[in-house]
């Protein structure tokens, strides 16, 4: 896990990633988004479902992504704010009827307020403490979502099954296809207001509070103020994230959100990268597609080759994929002289 | 000109002739993605990873099974394919895997997919998407709903029937039993919770202290001695494997004499009772559909007979005491005879109208009396049990096999 004993440790390794380099260069994120745009024109429905999935998960990482990368917090808790924002999106569409798309941003404020209040308690604890806390929170929430006293809402054990909307306007495309671009559409402008916010006064004073708090205070940051800011807005997008999550799968249950969820969001992060946005992306896509991988090779010890894969991961690229981009980028540049 | 004509003629009335008795012929034969002339392909998903990867023995089971139909010239000719994935007991995961199934493998159904949160998940999509969701492996009373769910069908008893014959028994033995339960605080508890109250109906007074716990508590010594506290002479323990040893060794322990009924998920001698202690369950109850491979009773019955068969050649490393081996196999040769039912019409619509068409099935490791019964109504294929007492190291039957028949929703 050298990847974030250097966040923890060792300020200046951060340091040595300037801003610019917490995101892509701009003709690189154009062919990505090229890409992004095009693929699901000429895929199976089941890989466009896939691919928005791993849109969705990709978000969820990014949240985790601001809080540790950003402010240097920990959580194993971003399956109980996942799970907030996917019961918030199922419960009104499904019982006010409201449209799918409103739910959204009412998830994504609920949230906001969930992890802005958990962030008050959190701030007297710091680095392993802190994730034990958040994990609380994460074994926590299935138990909370069965308690008789909310069933009525979210239906107990039995969890809610949602509709899936179809395309508006009548478009002429599948409802998987509609949902992509949809989740495509939120996940670049949340992409871009979190490039944004962490090249803003905010995200310095988020990194400011990573790499030393005591300086930070003493120039001025409200510590206090804007480690549980980064808690809210990690909490907010993840609850996004937790709603389109809900809309795409179509169902909600307890079970959906364990322990395990806010586990796979983590390794999402370190394979990724932390504290580099774009690797969130490639972090759900290793959470999504290397299981599966893993069940190729051997059925009845996928749990197995998985944990040797992701030793592989760790040991070879110990910055995850941040560290493959940069070395591609000297490649080129090389190959430019 | 005119020679060309006729020649023209006669050749496409040739042609229309072939094309029309071709077509005939193709008649008998009809097929839905995923089966041909040579194949049927099934899809299956078990948690083979996760929490709950003690159920992945069935996905084994069930592929050794049908390893064996191949070997002997397979189903009307056709071999079957079977693709089992890993859905790791998460809802997500599970409807990821089943379109994986529907949509890239292209299956002609979903057999025997695990769990209730699970087949929650995907029931909704494989309805549209007019795919049986075949043989769901969980207990829920929900999967018995033909008019709005007409592509989905149970196998085994559902939690609630189970419940309603435990409330038939004490209500006849005990009329004035003090009942306590113990619950699993899920589906799979809760289901069961009703099917007693239900059973109890008026009388459901009976029942006087309920606790529940969570399948993540390490220990649940504390809830037994709260129960042994309420005074009541009869425990009935809704509990999974683990816990259902812990309940039988803890009321030893503290010396609570009270009758015990025991889930019939948690009966298994090797998983619950050896641990447990011998000594300590003599007297328990429960209830049972199908036989127990560690009960040397069954060793020279012809069912159980091709069952070992089976394990000793194509899965030699099972652990025979499991009680999941036994009901993959079950799971499995039910859809064999519904595939050998269908003939040569292998289309999705014709495998459901089969699978509401059993009558009398019993798979060879079913109790005898135990029989498979469907129609368009009724989606319940197993709803008897037959109760038992446990004696000495193994489970006597008594009393005649009751019908668990659960009001439908």
């Amino acid at each position: 896990m050298s990847a974030v004993e250097d966040v923890v440790t060792e300020a200046p390794a951060v340091e040595a990633v300037p801003k610019r380099a917490m995101t892509l260069g701009l003709g690189t994120s154009l062919v990505v988004l090229v890409a992004l745009l095009i693929v699901p024109l000429f895929v199976k429905n089941f890989i466009i479902f896939q691919l928005t999935m791993l849109l969705i998960y990709g978000l969820a990482v990014l949240a985790l992504n601001i809080l540790t990368g950003g402010s240097g917090q920990f959580s194993l808790g971003q399956s109980a704010f996942y799970a907030v924002g996917a019961y918030t999106s199922a419960i009104l569409i499904e019982y006010t009827g409201m449209n799918y798309a409103l739910t959204l941003p009412i998830a994504g404020l609920i949230c906001f307020a969930f992890g802005f209040a958990f962030g008050q308690p959190a701030l007297r604890l710091s680095g392993v403490y802190l994730a034990l806390a958040t994990f609380a929170l994460a074994t926590a929430m299935p138990q909370i979502l069965k308690l008789g006293f909310f069933e009525h809402w979210t239906g107990g054990v039995q969890g809610l099954v949602v509709t899936k909307p179809d395309a508006p306007f009548g478009l002429p495309m599948s409802q998987d296809m509609w949902l992509y671009y949809f989740t495509l559409a939120i996940t670049i402008g949340i992409y871009i207001a979190s490039v944004n916010l962490l090249r803003s006064r905010s995200g310095r004073a988020f990194m400011a509070i990573r790499d030393n708090e005591i300086a930070a205070s003493a120039m001025g940051v409200d510590v206090a103020l804007y480690k549980t800011l980064a808690f809210g807005v990690s909490a907010g997008i993840t609850g996004v994230a937790g709603g389109l999550g809900a809309i795409a799968v179509q169902f909600v249950a307890p079970d959906s959100y364990t322990i395990l969820l806010a586990i796979s969001l983590f390794l999402g992060m370190v394979v990724g990268g932390v504290g580099w946005l774009p690797g969130s992306f490639v972090g759900a896509a290793f959470i999504i597609f290397v299981p599966n991988i893993a069940e190729g090779i051997s059925k009845g010890l996928s749990g197995a080759v998985f944990g040797v894969l992701l030793f592989l991961v760790i040991f070879l690229v110990p910055h995850g994929a941040r560290q493959v981009a940069i070395v591609a980028q000297q490649l080129i540049g090389k190959l430019k002289k | 000109m005119r020679s060309a004509i006729i020649r023209s003629a006669a050749f496409w009335t040739a042609l229309v002739t072939f094309a029309a008795t071709n077509g005939s012929a193709l008649a008998q034969k009809k097929y839905d993605t995923g089966a041909t002339d040579t194949e049927i392909k099934i899809g299956h998903i078990v948690p083979y990873s996760g929490p709950a990867s003690a159920y992945g023995v069935i996905g084994k089971t069930e592929e050794a099974y049908f390893k064996m139909v191949n070997e002997n010239g397979g189903i009307n000719g056709r071999k079957i394919k079977f693709v089992s994935y890993d859905d790791a007991y998460s809802p997500p995961k599970a409807v990821e895997q089943v379109r994986k199934l529907v949509e890239s493998d292209e299956v002609l159904v979903v057999f025997n997919p695990l769990g209730t949160p699970s087949n929650s998940a995907i029931q909704k999509y494989l309805n549209a998407k007019k795919v049986p969701q075949l043989f769901v492996a969980t207990g829920a009373t929900k999967w018995n709903d033909p008019k709005h769910f007409p592509w989905t069908i149970g196998w085994q008893p559902s939690y609630q029937s189970e419940g309603l014959i435990y409330a038939k028994y004490l209500m006849k033995e005990k009329p004035d039993a003090k009942i306590a339960v113990f619950y699993q605080n899920d589906d799979f508890g809760k289901d069961y919770l009703k099917g007693l109250k239900d059973g109890f109906g008026a009388k459901a007074s009976a029942i006087i202290a309920e606790e529940s716990y969570e399948i993540s508590e390490p220990t649940i010594d504390n809830h037994i001695v709260k129960l042994k506290a309420s005074g009541a002479d009869v425990l009935i323990s809704i509990t999974t494997p683990k816990f259902a040893a812990q309940t039988i060794k803890k009321m030893a322990e503290i010396d609570w004499k009270a009758l015990q009924i025991v889930a019939n998920v948690s009966a298994s001698v090797g998983s619950v009772i050896k641990p447990a202690g011998f000594e300590n369950a003599q007297g328990l109850l429960s209830a049972a559909y199908a036989k127990d491979a560690a009960d040397p009773q069954w060793k020279d019955d012809a069912g159980m007979k091709n069952f070992f068969a089976l394990l000793d050649k194509y899965y030699p490393e099972a652990d025979r005491l499991n009680s999941s081996v036994v009901y993959g196999y079950g799971a499995a040769q039910t859809l064999t005879r519904i595939l050998e039912m269908c003939g040569d019409d292998l289309t999705r619509a014709n495998i459901m109208k089969q699978a509401a068409n059993l009558k009398d099935f019993t798979p060879d490791t079913l109790l005898p009396g135990v029989r498979i019964n469907t129609s368009a109504t009724d989606f319940a294929p197993i709803e008897q049990l037959q109760m038992m007492r446990f004696k000495g190291e193994k489970w006597d039957l008594f009393g005649d096999v009751i019908s668990g028949e659960a009001a439908t929703n």
